[in-house]
């Protein structure tokens, strides 16, 4: 595919237009999933196990089933037998039987925050009081709570059944909770490490973490007498949701209509269902509509944080390259199989050219949450491992940490670990960006204060998309589409849109229908919407195109192929002074007369991807008596491809840098010895506030894909990869003292700084 | 269930009657029993403010507030910010910096941020941030909600004849 180039004046691509939701977002008029009403409407609550591992030897409702207002309770043995297939969901996958275990657990609670039954009833107090009357009879059993011990061969098995996968799909001898290992290789890293000049080896360690989204988890369902399922939800997925809740309910994809409500961010964690198929079992058996919400408390216990990890890396360096790496990751994964252990593993090293490496991943499982996608999944713990390491080698040579960044800098045609060469990409461009902005050539002076670097890559996705264009008579377009606009992908939707056709933006209506109304939709995620849908938008504004130009054509009696479309104009000439014209506008208008409706689709498998590359420069204060680390300075750079409306493109670094400051700084699942997570409400679980940050400054480099119409990037989730490692690359160079260990809270430091650890 | 209580109050000007249980918040009574669903429920215990409303001239968390505490109170929520179909400056700022992605934490930080320009029309961004410190955000890293209430502000200075 041709790439437009950026020297092209668009016209709508690169403005910084009103979103098409915003009015009723900043009015509170926008329907989120809670905020949904409907008659005869029950409330459900759900209850979870006070455990972290136990075996449930029986469940009795009798008593909450007793009471007045309570209509419907359910446990698992109310789901039907699960299937053991394994299904994509963008970004992760899911293993139906796991699933259904997980919404609602079967002979075992594996973490604290099970879900184990669910009740509807009148009121969603009532609710609360009937769960206190069901009678579950646990048999607890030890857990196991910490990645490394995890692996060892004498902890407790969260599975007698499971073995693990080795490489070459050999099994293991004994049941074990190391769910998968896999190995990246290439060249001779042990030799490469023999003769290198530098070495430096680490173990680093993150905790789990959430997403944090503000908007809880909700689900409403109804279930009618006719088999027809009607699910509100929010969610980063409306057709992932229908195929999920159809596979666990065993139920026709075709009888399931999910109706995706507006979503108060994701960032991964509203890829898997949780609720869904509870509220529609508790409408089956109720014959009412059924809402259940999850609390804050729910939201942190029983949904999908990411993984702590535990990341051992070694690092060579022969004349100032890097020669050799070999690094193992261990990342949790939950209750389940299925950490992202795996794109942290070929994440890692995509900045760099390194020709010898061994890269070992391992996938455990344990006494947690089941883990879910959380903003490239994977990338940022082995990005806080390697950027580290790689900045005390670069120390070592007494090298620029930027310029030893660009001197070992892939570009078009490196290699990744896994083999494949990579396509026009922007790391060099955005390291240099760093190197000529004005804060890394401001001074960073002053007894603990530091400043860091660090660079991340993130693959990005393409999946599925489908959009329907329908002109209206006034020459405007109702643009349907079926991602979920998270973060303003109406927006840029519509631009695209718009510039394809070359017509107003504001003319353009951008609707998120549901899985009833338009061809399927994969999920909002993997910084795919606007690459993916925006191309499926750019072909259906081009079809428009085609069936206006070919109207034309017959009404002029000229060949199609002779006809012009340019910004909203059609045109033709004989080259010898005859000349015709017409526009989009006046074919909008006499649609009706010229053939009728002019209707423009697309439905896609996007093809052309374009990997991108974020270096982040952060400069730091360190309070040593109080432990605090203050950030005094944020400037993030980005090859963002092309950005379509700059300011929700800024909005998501900004937002994922600030995401990436709190786990390195604060954020944490902070567990007893039992399992149960001490801190899960906001007040203890501490997400920066706005008197935390400053503000955020960002560079965007523009390097088009060529892959896509317009050059576009997955934009999204690339900036919270490097954070993590520049926060504490700053704060080494703030202290003297390497934290490779997160969070990095002000405990860790005053031990650290006044030797208490 | 226990006995529901009558109570009479204000919101956003109307004079308005409801009832309730003495164990429904604020936030219950606005969504469950008033329909108006603008405020968010984000903790439910008073640590992210979405569900943020001025009552008697004081932003407070509506899930902190009783619901029988507002007879004879005025109460002040998203909903009756903007004038009819004129937007109030913040909203208007917010739209035009965008300064808000996901969206569910807006209402509370419209309604906080009114609360400021209502007591200091002419805030630094020092006195914003701190102002602002009890909503969370995640989706912007505060940049642009920050730079909006300023830009707000700045807007609503009366120019000088």
């Amino acid at each position: 595919m041709t790439t437009t180039d950026r020297s092209t004046n668009y016209r709508i691509i690169g403005t910084r237009p009103v979103r098409p939701d915003g009015v009723e977002k900043v009015t509170g008029k926008a329907q989120y999933g809670a905020d949904i009403r409907l008659p005869g409407l029950l409330h459900g609550r759900v209850l979870r196990s006070p455990h972290a591992h136990a075996r449930i030897v029986a469940i009795d409702t009798s008593e909450a089933e007793k009471m007045p207002g309570v209509l419907a309770v359910v446990t698992h043995r109310d789901f039907p037998a699960a299937r053991d297939v394994v299904q994509e969901i963008g970004e992760s996958s899911v293993n139906a039987l796991e699933l259904s275990d997980n919404v609602l657990a079967s002979r075992k609670a594996l973490y604290r925050g099970h879900a184990v039954a669910a009740v509807a009833a009148t009121s969603v107090h009532l609710a609360e009081e009937a769960l206190t009357k069901i009678r579950v009879e646990y048999q607890v059993l030890p857990p196991v709570l910490d990645v490394r011990d995890a692996m060892r061969e004498d902890a407790p098995l969260l599975s007698e059944t499971r073995f693990t996968k080795e490489l070459g799909g050999a099994r293991s001898e004994k049941p074990s909770n190391i769910a998968s290992h896999l190995r990246f290789q290439g060249g001779n890293p042990d030799a490469a490490l023999e003769e290198a000049d530098v070495v430096i080896e680490r173990e680093y360690r993150t905790k789990m973490v959430h997403q944090g989204y503000i908007e809880p988890h909700n689900s409403t369902a109804t279930w009618n007498a006719d088999g027809t399922i009607t699910i509100w939800t929010s969610t980063q997925g409306a057709f992932s949701v229908r195929a999920q809740v159809a596979e666990i309910l065993r139920h026709p994809i075709s009888s399931i209509r999910v109706i995706p409500m507006e979503i108060g961010g994701g960032f991964g964690g509203k890829l898997p269902i949780y609720l869904d198929p509870v509220a529609a079992l508790l409408s089956k058996k109720s014959g009412r509509p059924v809402k259940v919400l999850m609390n804050r408390t729910d939201v942190f216990e029983g949904s999908g944080p990411t993984s702590g990890t535990w990341v051992k890396v070694k690092l060579g360096l022969k004349d100032g390259k890097i020669s050799g790496v070999k690094a193992e990751l261990a990342y949790e994964a939950g209750a389940y199989p299925g950490s992202p252990v795996g794109a942290g593993s070929m994440t890692m090293l995509a900045p760099y050219v390194i020709d010898n490496f061994q890269i070992d991943g391992y996938d455990v499982v344990l006494n947690k949450p089941k883990v879910a996608a959380y903003r490239a999944p994977g990338s940022p713990a082995a990005a806080f491992a390697f950027e580290q390491a790689l900045d005390e080698a670069a120390r070592a040579i007494g090298a620029d940490p930027l310029q030893f960044r660009l001197d070992n800098s892939a570009r078009e045609g490196s290699r990744m670990v896994t083999g494949a060469p990579l396509a026009k990409v922007g790391h060099e461009e955005c390291v240099q960006a760093i190197l000529d902005s004005p804060h890394y050539k401001s001074p960073i002076e002053g007894p603990y204060r530091g400043r860091g670097v660090a660079s991340g890559y993130w693959f990005n996705g393409g999946m599925q998309s489908s959009v329907v264009a329908a002109v209206n008579p006034d020459g405007t377009v109702n643009l349907i589409e079926g991602s979920t606009d998270i973060g303003g992908t109406r927006a840029s939707l519509a631009m695209q849109l718009a510039e394809t056709l070359g017509i107003r933006y504001e003319d353009i209506h951008a609707t998120v229908v549901d899985t009833d109304s338009v061809g399927h939709n994969d999920v909002t995620g993997g910084s795919r919407t606007t690459f993916a849908s925006g191309m499926a938008v750019y072909q259906a504004g081009m079809d428009i195109r085609q069936q206006m130009c070919e109207r034309a054509a017959r009404e002029w009696n000229v060949p199609v192929d002779k006809v012009e479309y340019e910004d909203g104009r059609i045109t033709w000439t004989d080259g010898e002074g005859t000349f015709k014209e017409t526009s989009f506008a006046e074919q909008a208008r006499t649609a009706a007369q010229k053939g009728g409706p002019i209707v423009g689709k697309a439905s896609l498998s996007a093809r052309g991807v374009g990997g991108a590359y974020s270096t982040h420069v952060v400069d730091v204060e360190v309070d040593p008596d109080t432990g605090k680390v203050t950030i005094l300075r944020y400037t993030a750079a980005q090859d963002v491809g092309t950005a379509i409306h700059p300011s929700y493109v800024e909005g998501q670094i900004q937002g994922a840098v600030a995401q990436g400051v709190g786990w390195a700084l604060n954020e944490e699942y902070y567990f007893d010895d039992e399992g149960r997570m001490l801190n899960s409400s906001f007040l203890d679980y501490r997400m920066p506030t706005s008197l935390d940050l400053p503000m955020i400054d960002t560079i965007l480099v523009e390097v088009p894909n060529p892959g896509h119409p317009y050059g576009v990037r997955g934009v999204g989730e690339v900036p919270i990869v490097p954070p993590l490692a520049a926060v504490a690359n700053a704060i080494a160079d703030a202290t003297g003292r390497r934290f490779t260990e997160l969070p990095i809270s002000p405990r860790r430091v005053v031990e650290e700084l006044h030797g208490l650890a | 269930m226990a006995r529901r209580t009558h109570v009479t109050t204000s919101i956003n000007g109307l004079p308005t009657e409801f009832l309730c249980e003495p164990r429904q918040s604020v936030l219950e009574v606005l969504r469950d029993e008033l329909g108006l669903t603008g405020a968010k429920e984000g903790c439910n215990n008073g640590n992210c403010g979405a569900c943020a409303v001025i009552l008697n001239g004081r932003v407070v968390n509506s899930c902190c507030v009783l619901g029988v505490e507002l007879e004879g109170a005025e109460l002040t929520t998203i909903e009756g910010i903007a004038d009819g179909e004129k937007l109030h400056p913040l909203q208007q700022a917010f739209l035009e910096e965008a300064a808000l992605q996901c969206g569910i934490c807006t209402p509370g930080f419209i309604v906080s941020a009114k609360a400021l320009l209502d007591s200091d029309p002419h805030p630094d961004e020092h006195k914003v941030r701190f102002w602002l410190a009890g909503n969370l955000c995640r989706c912007t890293g505060y940049d642009k909600i920050v730079r909006a209430v300023l830009k707000a502000a700045d807007a609503a200075e009366t120019p000088v004849p």
